[in-house]
């Protein structure tokens, strides 16, 4: 009886689209090398009992190269092999590459089943395999699916019993390629077909010119319609059901509680020019939800939604490929842009990402200059709320000085971090239509987790300042900061709360910054302070959990002369 | 025929691997990854003059950093 699944294969095959389709358990998958870097577990139901169901991240074989690698290894070597199946999933567009790695595992007396997916697309590019054929010269079931639509599932599930250990003799590279190269002449048939407009387009996006050309015209695309978008959901949805439709409950909850009673000032908040301000009130149902519904969430979903399109067509990896140059001089390779492009999103998911780099000192350079210089989505809507009322000059000029850190901070970090940066080895996928299913279950998955993660952080933050304001406590804190926030940075003392709440949550601390009425230069300064700072109390908690105590006090100290040097600059040469 | 590494290959020239000149983690990668001696790639592009190269091999593309396209070895058919 088989009691546990391993899902394995080479990256960017579908595993995890196959694991939804087995468990029901959802997860984010992306057309890229790499996608899954955590170990998923879950459940598949079939035929009343439960047999456990494990994603493993991509591997190439099963010599230990990467962590993935090692950890796919290391996972397969305890399990107990009478109650094991193997679930080999094969790219069938790419059977040849993919036969390597099956050839491995079935060496292994593993008990394995290949899984032939994406038959769909190997079928419009006229690649036919002949299953019966491969099944008898390979030994084991093999099971043609498409997972995207859910076709062959079934079939793949009901043949779960069948699956044996073929017990192949081991070989070397040399004697496997070959071996490989006799089954693939006889199962695979090409048909030849003409260049298509999209083979012309891949063509194009990895030569330098062109590709150059490509990536930095779907940067601007992609950066114009996230905030397109979030412009349409903010001023057509959020904020007229904000003003419309809830502040006059609010008002009715206001009469009813009566201005100045504790309880007014810890739902409502103060009244600004005799009304309640969203921005301003800092009341727990006034200026929390409004900071997240409509001044974060609206972008969140723009992005999110920009980022899963790219994601899926296969923009990333081309990007990767384009910036290797530039990211060598700050002591990383192409692959980090991509932890880059999901830090924008959030930190936490980008620090994360940063797995896929090999080595430690890569990781410790790539997560630092993420939490440090690369604003999330609830900073930026920060950034353009406090300066967008002046000209875009203003928040063009913060995203500059970000730049100007990350590359001066990413030179210093290359130069004195030790250890040592491997090179980019990564495979470059076709470009895919995306599947909308795909998508809006990855938007779905992602507007989840922030609601469920930074929502209560934001009301936590709202009422931690209420309370603060409430009982006059302001100055306490104000007091110890004053000397540095003055001093330094030109700023009014009370800025120093705003700063402090930043590092707890970003997205609180600009509703605390308005009422001060501060000038453009101050704004500037205290917009530029909060964007270098880490973004967020997770952002601490996931860099502890990746790179350790001391790696995370490390970048604590980075971040905090950043701050400083870039903080008193600025405020000696603006005018 | 004439022999180069990979850098020094021209785009959209062919050619078959010759010699990897790496450790054994390396040669490992790429073996896995369908650069093994003997087998057929093209080179598709070189982004700058010291950035990666893109071979397609079969039917995947593949990109080596510098370093390691300069390890692989090609002899060159005209």
């Amino acid at each position: 009886m088989i009691k546990k699944i391993f899902l394995v294969g080479n990256p960017n095959v579908g595993k995890s689209v196959v694991f939804s389709r087995l468990t029901g358990v959802q997860v984010i998958s992306s057309n890229y090398a790499g996608t899954t870097v955590e170990i998923m577990r879950g459940f598949l139901r079939s035929g009343g009992r439960e047999i456990e169901v494990i994603d493993l991240p991509g591997t190439y074989s099963l010599e230990p190269g990467s962590k993935a690698e090692e950890a796919v290894i290391s996972l397969l070597n305890e399990s107990d092999r009478g109650t094991t199946a193997v679930i080999n999933i094969v790219d069938s567009t790419n059977l040849e590459r993919n036969l390597y790695l099956t050839l491995q595992l079935l060496e292994e007396s593993l008990p394995v089943m290949v899984c032939l997916n994406m038959c769909d697309e190997a079928k419009h590019h006229g690649v036919s395999i002949e299953v019966a054929k491969l099944e008898e010269l390979l030994g084991v079931p093999v099971v043609p699916t498409c997972a995207v639509t859910g076709l062959g599932i079934k079939a793949l599930i009901d043949k779960l019993e069948n699956v044996k250990a073929c017990g192949r003799v081991k070989s070397g590279h040399q004697e496997r390629w070959q071996a490989i190269g006799l089954i693939v002449e006889q199962v695979q048939r090409l048909s030849h077909r003409h260049h298509n407009l999209r083979e012309i387009l891949e063509d194009a996006s990895v030569r330098p010119f062109s590709g150059s050309l490509i990536a930095a015209g779907t940067i601007f695309v992609a950066f114009q319609v996230v905030r397109f978008i979030g412009e349409i959901l903010i001023g057509r949805i959020a904020d007229p059901f904000f003003v419309n439709f809830y502040q006059p409950l609010l008002d009715r909850l206001s009469s009813f509680l009566g201005q100045g009673s504790f309880l007014h000032h810890l739902l409502i908040g103060d009244f600004i020019g005799g009304q309640i301000d969203f921005e301003q009130s800092l009341g727990l149902l006034t200026t929390a939800p409004y900071i997240e519904f409509a001044m974060v969430l609206p972008y969140i979903i723009s992005f999110y939604l920009v980022l899963g399109i790219l994601e899926d067509v296969g923009i990333l990896p081309r990007l990767a490929m384009l910036f290797d140059n530039i990211l060598h001089h700050i002591g990383l390779h192409g692959f980090a842009i991509i932890p880059v492009l999901l830090g924008l999103g959030c930190n936490v998911p980008g620090i994360l990402a940063t797995r896929n780099l090999e080595s430690r000192r890569e990781r410790f350079i790539a997560a630092t200059l993420i939490s440090i210089g690369v604003p999330c989505v609830a900073l930026q809507a920060m950034i353009f709320g406090l300066l967008g009322r002046f000209s875009g000059f203003y928040v063009s000029g913060v995203y500059l000085v970000l730049l100007v850190i990350w590359v001066v901070l990413g030179v210093i970090l290359n130069h004195t971090v030790k250890g040592y940066s491997p090179e980019l080895l990564v495979e470059i996928p076709p470009y895919r239509l995306p599947s909308f299913s795909t998508l809006w279950k990855k938007l779905f998955l992602r507007i989840k987790g922030f609601l469920f993660e930074a929502a209560p952080l934001v009301l936590l933050g709202v009422l931690i300042i209420n309370l603060l304001l409430y009982f006059k406590l302001f100055d306490l804190v104000t007091g110890i900061f004053s000397p540095l926030i003055t001093g330094v940075f030109g700023l009014p003392k009370e800025a120093a709360v705003a700063l402090v709440m930043g590092l707890f949550r970003k997205d609180v601390a600009a509703g605390m910054l308005i009422p001060l009425s501060l000038n453009v230069k101050q704004l500037f300064i205290a917009a530029v302070l909060l964007a270098v700072s880490f973004p967020c109390v997770a952002t601490f908690f996931v860099f502890l959990k990746e790179l350790g105590l001391k790696d995370l006090l490390k970048a604590f100290l980075i971040m905090f002369i950043v701050a400083l040097v870039t903080g008193a600059s600025l405020n000696l040469l603006i005018h | 025929m004439k022999k180069a590494s990979l850098i020094q290959m021209k785009a959209r020239q062919k050619g078959v691997v010759f010699e990897i000149n790496a450790g054994a983690g390396l040669k490992n990668k790429l073996m896995s990854m369908g650069v093994y001696i003997g087998r057929e790639i093209t080179k598709v592009s070189h982004i700058g003059l010291s950035g990666p190269v893109a071979i397609k091999v079969g039917r995947s593309v593949l990109v080596l950093g510098h370093g390691v396209a300069n390890k692989v070895a090609v002899e060159i058919h005209d």
